[in-house]
């Protein structure tokens, strides 16, 4: 093949002194203007397998053998000072958080033209500055020299992300390493961002490596993807080869984990966790949770196979994996029953103000008992606000009225009687901070308990066992602090904690948008299942509008404060009425659209 | 900024994590999402675990030797003092002999059975005054800090008038009032270590309530009082524990500032400040009765420092992963 731009050899990558092994075995080859999307749960060893091609490696960690060549360059051959030059030169890297990779003490103008500076590019000052307002025009951000001056905090995210591309594409790089640059950004800047990297692409000739744990986020973008587990590539295949002929159990796992826009489909989690580096079972590390593993699985690491063209995968069994129907035609096409209940939560022409700013104005929805009502909206469009002020959390103005099985609602939580705050159980965004890290899951779960119940000592440790028990926690959980837990235990005992107040209403903020996409999909089977065992009222807030067709009857959209569409999910997503919500369906990443893309 | 720096800020997610020195190597490469089975059950409480970390420094180590040596010296001297520190043995500012191995003091009494005897006050009376310091300034800071109403502003407007005052100054100015007493001395020094502390507690109070298991906590209708002392306290137990450190050795350097200058310990008493004031003219004849209480003093200090400056260093580890990943 001609062009190519990178190629890996065998790449090991081990911790120093203990020589626990990261990523194995890795090869990869890159041409010219190609996009790898490489995927991946947390833990995977895709991060370190990507800044390595920058001869990077985290502390601790170190190259053991293999060869990394950009163009006819060894890369890990290079000196201190030469890698220098290549790094930000010849191969660049964006960071997942711009906001903590720009510089917050200097103006963005002076972070772009250092690296200009550094690298030595043109000749003349004059030059340099044609190239500074040629990559910002490249990357849609004015080159103004008021928004030079700006700070990276005087930025939108999507601003500072752009900004941080501009950087990496400033001295006309080779390749380029994106590292989740879209994670935490909403999807309409996600697709501008997306398509800003596309262009870039194709247009410089680059070949770029995307590393995520999203599928449907490089669905669209990629050439080729390579799916990483436990530090191996376990698949690797063009785009759309990949998703219609899955020839590896985790990748089908993955793809599974999606959520579609067209069409219902039972999502489905991976149970248990990718296992970390120095706790990974011998041979293929994804047999403990593959439902296809037999005992050669565990005994012995399949090699790497060629199943199509430049598709390769490790798997012992992928010819019965692949004879497989392919994931994406397997559709639910039953569609979740409204049962006509009662309104249970009436919001009626609320408005709330922030400080002295009005943000959500004049809301009316209605949360019907034993059904999910969904509220899409980006970051900013005051659907936190609104589930903040029914869970009577919102310290600032509100007026108009929010009634609860027909009697006003108090503004506050805590001028609430005791039968309304256990009724209404509010679920938070980020389960990172959700839970006291100085209290065991005990304690934390405890706390609803002493204040809504009267249980004896012995008493409660059987509600304790029982909450865990809904949430697919086992009791041994107990003793644990919150950072013993991985992120989707985090936030189920999040979730436990509402529940052990026995809420009739559960409302759930963004739940899933801090965790991997196979950790949400669990998430939301466990959320539908407590709606259908328990009967829960729930509002689901969100951004990503792929994710409701799976659990909510109804939707509310909202924008800039206003509910802008509003009705049953399947009617709205069928056809949307508002062009809000049209240009949401366009923006939201989705695998589909991989497969009519070739 | 060149992509070598993108570089190290991608690995800060990865370093927000929660580890004890051993495992960060194995850390390090896995994401903060995935629990870690080695760290097992057997965690123990903040307070516990901060100096069982700390002690696997060399500054702990080194530090806790030296403020122990210095402890013991006050706890036990009196027992082994081979005279009685206001018995007068020898000559004033007599040179050191067989009878007085360092010499004696402007009256002739020895200086090493008033070394051995004057390091319980220092030590006992900075000690108290620091945690006088301690429970004010922590109270104060996080009701102001939590509280979210006038309450704030009047007592942080408090404290900066407090603040205003340089330290010994208002010492000074009450015992000269009031007549120079141990347990005013003490509860001033206290009361001046308060609102630096209290600053302290405030600032990362402010930060704490932020985080939503507070806003969890007041969903459930829990009360503000004991949000602030059961929620918010736990978390900033590590700061406290270097604040304690660093306030001990102001109170140390403050107490026995005031005896020297005869606010605090009154004559005959044996104590290290004292004896400098006493003994500050002869320092030519007779260094010894100087320069020992000057030494330990400064040794003592020095010792609590470091401590303190290794707990710190624990910290660092501890406090990584408290919701900011």
């Amino acid at each position: 093949m001609s062009g190519i731009i990178l190629t890996v050899e065998d790449l090991d990558i081990a911790l120093d002194p203990s020589g626990v092994e990261v990523d194995h075995e890795v090869n990869l080859e890159l041409v010219e203007g190609e996009i790898l999307g490489l995927v991946g749960e947390s833990a995977s060893g895709k991060t370190t397998a990507a800044t390595s091609l920058l001869n990077f490696q985290r502390r601790g960690a170190k190259i053991v053998s293999g060869s990394i060549h950009i163009g006819d360059r060894d890369v890990l051959a290079l000196g201190a000072a030469q890698l220098r030059q290549l790094r930000g030169g010849v191969i660049s890297y964006v960071p997942q958080d711009p906001g903590s990779a720009l510089n917050p003490a200097l103006r963005i103008g002076l972070q772009l033209r250092e690296v200009l500076e550094f690298h030595g590019f043109g000749d003349s000052e004059a030059e340099r500055r044609k190239r500074l307002e040629e990559m910002m025009a490249e990357v849609l951000l004015p080159s103004t020299k008021e928004f030079l001056r700006r700070y990276p905090h005087q930025l939108s995210g999507g601003q500072q992300q752009r900004v941080a591309l501009a950087m990496a594409f400033s001295c006309r790089p080779k390749v380029i390493v994106l590292d989740e640059p879209t994670t935490g950004l909403d999807v309409t800047t996600q697709a501008h961002v997306l398509n800003t990297i596309r262009d870039l692409v194709t247009a410089h000739r680059v070949a770029a490596v995307y590393v995520t744990h999203d599928l449907a986020v490089v669905a669209e973008l990629a050439h080729r993807i390579a799916v990483m587990y436990a530090g191996r590539l376990v698949e690797i295949g063009p785009a759309a080869e990949l998703f219609a002929g899955a020839s590896h159990p985790y990748t089908r796992r993955l793809l599974h984990a999606v959520p579609v826009l067209t069409g219902r489909r039972t999502l489905e989690g991976i149970p248990g966790f990718a296992p970390r580096p120095g706790h990974r079972p011998a041979g293929c590390a994804f047999a403990p949770r593959c439902s296809y593993a037999v005992a050669k699985c565990s005994a012995e690491m399949p090699p790497e196979e060629i199943v199509g063209e430049m598709h390769r995968v490790r798997c012992w069994r992928h010819e019965e994996v692949r004879a497989q129907a392919p994931v994406l035609a397997q559709k639910d096409d039953s569609s979740l029953e409204s049962g006509g209940e009662a309104g249970l939560i009436t919001v009626r022409g609320v408005t709330a103000w922030y400080g002295s700013k009005e943000c959500i104005h004049d809301i009316d929805i209605t949360l019907r008992a034993r059904e999910c009502l969904a509220l899409v909206g980006e970051s900013g469009s005051g659907k936190t606000t609104l589930a903040r002020c029914i869970a009577g959390l919102h310290h600032f103005r509100i007026e108009g009225d929010i009634g609860f099985q027909g009697k006003a609602l108090p503004r506050l939580a805590g001028s609430r009687p005791r039968a309304i705050r256990h009724a209404i159980q509010y679920v938070f965004q980020n389960p990172y901070s959700a839970l006291n890290p100085r209290k065991t899951v005990a304690q934390i779960l405890s706390q609803p308990l002493s204040i809504f119940f009267d249980y004896t000592r012995h008493q409660r440790e059987d509600r304790l066992a029982e909450v865990l028990d809904l949430v697919s926690l086992d009791d041994t959980l107990l003793s644990r602090y919150p950072d013993q837990l991985s992120g989707g235990e985090r936030q189920r005992v999040a979730i436990a904690r509402a529940l052990a107040a026995e809420p009739t209403v559960l409302i759930c903020d963004e739940v899933t948008s801090w965790l991997d996409v196979s950790v949400q999909a669990s998430i939301i089977e466990l959320l539908l299942r407590l709606q259908s065992e328990i009967g829960l009222c729930m509002l689901f807030v969100t951004h990503n509008l792929a994710l409701i067709r799976s659990i909510a009857y109804d939707v509310a959209v909202m924008s800039e404060g206003r509910i802008v569409e509003y009705g049953p999910t399947d009617d709205v997503l069928a056809d949307p009425q508002a062009e809000y919500t049209r240009k949401l369906l366009a923006d939201t990443p989705t695998i589909e659209a991989a497969l009519f893309k070739t | 900024m060149s992509a070598n720096d993108s570089v190290s800020a991608g690995e800060r997610r990865v370093d927000a994590l929660d580890v004890s020195p051993d495992e960060a190597l194995s850390e390090t490469l896995g994401h903060d999402l995935e629990p870690s089975p080695a760290r097992g059950k057997q965690r123990r409480r903040d307070w516990v675990q901060l100096p069982l970390d700390a002690l696997h420094y060399r500054v702990t180590q080194a530090g806790l030797a030296i403020s122990l040596f210095i402890v013991a010296m006050a706890v036990v001297g009196p027992y082994i003092a081979p005279y009685s520190p206001y018995e007068f043995v020898t000559a004033p500012y007599a040179k050191p002999s067989a009878t007085a191995w360092l010499g004696g003091d402007n009256l002739g009494r020895d200086v090493v059975s008033r070394v051995l005897c004057g390091g319980r006050t220092v030590l006992s009376l900075s000690f108290i005054a620091t945690a006088i310091g301690m429970i004010l300034g922590v109270v104060l800071g996080l009701v102001a800090g939590y509280a979210r109403t006038v309450i704030n502003e009047v007592i942080m407007r408090g404290l900066d008038v407090l603040l205003a005052f340089p330290q010994i100054v208002f010492v000074l100015l009450i015992i000269s009032v009031l007549g120079p007493q141990v347990w005013l001395l003490v509860l001033g020094v206290g009361v001046t270590l308060a609102p630096p502390i209290a600053r302290v507690v405030y600032g990362v109070t402010v930060e704490i309530k932020e985080r939503d298991f507070v806003m969890a906590a007041e969903s459930l209708g829990v009360s503000h009082l004991k949000i602030a002392f059961t929620e918010i306290l736990p978390n900033i137990v590590s700061p406290l524990m270097v604040e304690f450190g660093l306030n001990l050795t102001f109170a140390i350097g403050t107490i026995a500032s005031l005896s020297f200058l005869g606010f605090g310990m009154q004559p005959p008493a044996a104590d290290w400040g004292l004896m400098i004031n006493e003994n500050r003219v002869g320092l030519v004849i007779q260094p010894y009765s100087v320069f020992v209480p000057v030494t330990l003093i400064a040794i003592l200090a020095i010792g609590v420092n470091l401590v303190t400056d290794g707990v710190a260093h624990a910290m660092i580890g501890i406090d990584r992963d408290t919701g900011s990943a």
